[in-house]
């Protein structure tokens, strides 16, 4: 599996477990406006999913469309990142993911938004204001959580040390697709350490870099996430909703 | 806006209309003025002919201490009612049963998130903080309706929420949108309107499930059997029982009784659900041309007395649920507060 189709879907997967994530918070927020907010970022991401997963689609040919990709796919063919996949734990871990998560996604939808495929430079030409915007959001709570009170700081500590490692993923290598990931790193790497250092944290030193999601080779969460989110389409085959 | 992007009509008999004629109404008395209405030494009575001539109070005004009081009880109920309203059919989010799907179910309870920060906000303009209503809903001293203590079992039970739930809620809150208090009447003509988009989309849910596979039509069937009664005593209690309904109408905050509001209810949803093809659980439903009315059976009073007191199905869950909330974000709200002061201190000692 190779060529557009595939980074199409990779990154449309990316945002639909992105935003199944982000959505778990709904009810839960520390905030009510923070839940707003949460909700509104998750409508982002799965509105650029559902772009993304209709246009995979159709490159594709076989008849899929959007839905046909979401619910009836396994685990094994899901090309997401293992970063979205990875439970939301607490506030700190939450942010720690959607930092790095729209650090990555703010230049690679910029850089899709010039590449020579109409569909997906449209695509990135949208989503990339949106996670300019996420990007700003993530930044601002680390920085209040980072530079706030003792506990917030050691749990935002805890939570940038626990995401850190699945970073790398993001920016592995793929000269054949629309935007080589690859040259993002330092866009990523420089944003990234200047939120950290202003909210008075440590950049972690890495050691242990996993890998595995663009080749469908995932963490233990996601067949759960999949079961839930799955189960009602699953259960009425051929239905319309 | 995510709750009208799709090519389903209207229910019949939708009361945006009766929300664009409030909202009218409104502008004409802004415009109208208090006009000959003189401010006198005889505030109560100053108060009373403001009232009298659907004029606005607003925050600035004298009113009655126990005007204040019914309003701010009555904002705040409608407010929790809103947050705890968004666990069950955030309880379906996870599992909608298409992208689509999500998007919209996503959209409306951050809705009502909205709706929630916007009626505490008219709340707060009597003098009275955000954070004190949040206290007195978590340790059991203000009430949310009674509805969202019943359990979402099945999809079709967003549909029904939508349909039935906001429509009942809808058919309480237009008259609101003329209440004699400026800053609830003004919140809840655009809360109706949102409301409404809320009922089209629950509506719509359950017209396709009802044209949908009969797995489908059982589940919209079945979720109406469970929603139908419970709706109905979303109006509260019968006239004879209600206890501030009188003065609240003479104060022109209420205008229509718990059961004239609930035949409303009952005359709107009967043509609806035959557009739907679904069933109204009720073997006493018929036309009633002397009235010119549907006779209906009243739900059951005691079941509705039981859940307001705190033995529902879900009370305790849905309870439960909001104080974790609360209490696992106290760190945050800290840390938030906490940066705050700093960046405030370090702009004081930059100026």
């Amino acid at each position: 599996m190779n060529g557009p189709f595939a980074f199409t879907l990779a990154l449309g997967d990316d945002a639909l477990v992105a935003a199944q994530r982000l959505a778990e918070w709904t009810t839960r927020a520390p905030e009510m406006e923070e839940d707003i907010a949460l909700a509104n970022i998750a409508l982002d991401q799965l509105g650029a999913a559902r772009l993304l997963l209709s246009y995979a689609g159709e490159l594709e040919g076989a008849g899929r469309d959007e839905d046909a990709l979401a619910f009836l796919r396994d685990d094994r063919e899901f090309r997401n990142c293992l970063l979205v996949e990875l439970p939301n734990d607490d506030f700190a871990v939450t942010m720690a993911k959607l930092l790095v998560l729209s650090a990555y996604q703010v230049p690679l939808y910029t850089a899709l938004a010039d590449c020579p495929d109409e569909r997906l430079a449209a695509i990135g030409g949208k989503a990339r204001k949106e996670s300019a915007y996420h990007l700003d959001h993530a930044a601002l709570w680390v920085k209040r959580l980072g530079d706030g009170t003792e506990e917030s700081h050691r749990r935002m500590q805890a939570g940038v040390d626990q995401i850190w490692p699945y970073a790398d993923e993001l920016f592995a290598a793929w000269p054949e697709a629309p935007v080589d990931p690859a040259t993002l790193r330092s866009d990523f790497d420089h944003t990234v350490s200047a939120v950290l250092a202003e909210a008075t944290l440590t950049v972690p030193e890495v050691g242990w870099t996993p890998v595995g999601g663009r080749d469908g080779v995932h963490t233990e969460h996601l067949s759960y996430l999949l079961a839930e989110m799955q189960v009602l389409h699953r259960a009425h085959p051929g239905a319309r909703w | 806006m995510y709750g009208n992007d799709f090519p389903g009509e209207d229910p019949p008999g939708g009361l945006l209309g009766e929300v664009e004629a409030a909202e009218a109404a409104l502008r004409a008395a802004a415009e109208r003025g208090r006009g000959a209405i003189e401010p006198s030494e005889d505030l109560a009575a100053y108060f009373a002919e403001v009232v009298a001539a659907d004029q606005k109070i607003e925050p600035r005004d004298w009113m009655p201490e126990a005007y204040r009081r019914t309003l701010i009880r009555q904002i705040a109920q409608h407010a929790h009612s809103e947050i705890i309203g968004m666990q069950p059919e955030g309880n379906w989010i996870s599992r909608a049963p298409s992208l689509k799907r999500k998007a919209i179910l996503l959209a409306k309870v951050q809705d009502e998130a909205g709706h929630g920060l916007y009626l505490y906000a008219a709340a707060e303009t009597l003098g009275v903080s955000r954070d004190e209503l949040v206290d007195l809903l978590l340790n059991g001293r203000q009430k949310y309706s009674s509805i969202f203590n019943y359990p979402t079992l099945s999809w079709a039970d967003v549909g029904a929420i939508g349909w039935l739930v906001d429509g009942a809620a809808i058919v309480n809150q237009v008259p609101l949108c003329r209440c004699s208090y400026g800053p609830y009447a003004r919140a809840m003509i655009r809360v109706c309107k949102e409301e409404s988009f809320h009922q089209r989309q629950g509506y719509e849910i359950l017209h396709t499930l009802a044209h949908g596979t009969p797995a489908q039509k059982a589940m919209a069937q079945e979720s109406v059997d469970r929603w139908w009664y419970p709706s109905l005593a979303m109006f509260g209690p019968p006239d004879g029982d209600s206890t501030h309904s009188a003065q609240s109408m003479a104060w022109k905050i209420k205008r229509f009784s718990n059961d004239e509001l609930r035949q409303r209810f009952v005359d709107m949803c009967v043509g609806q659900a035959e557009v739907l093809g679904l069933h109204i659980p009720d073997p006493e439903l018929r036309w009633n041309e002397e009235r010119q009315a549907y006779d209906f059976t009243q739900p059951d009073y005691d079941e509705l007395m039981r859940v307001i007191k705190g033995n529902g199905p879900c009370n305790r869950q849905r309870m439960e649920h909001r104080r974790r909330a609360h209490s696992e974000g106290a760190w945050v709200r800290e840390a938030a507060a906490a940066y705050a002061a700093k960046r405030a201190e370090k702009e004081k000692v930059a100026a």
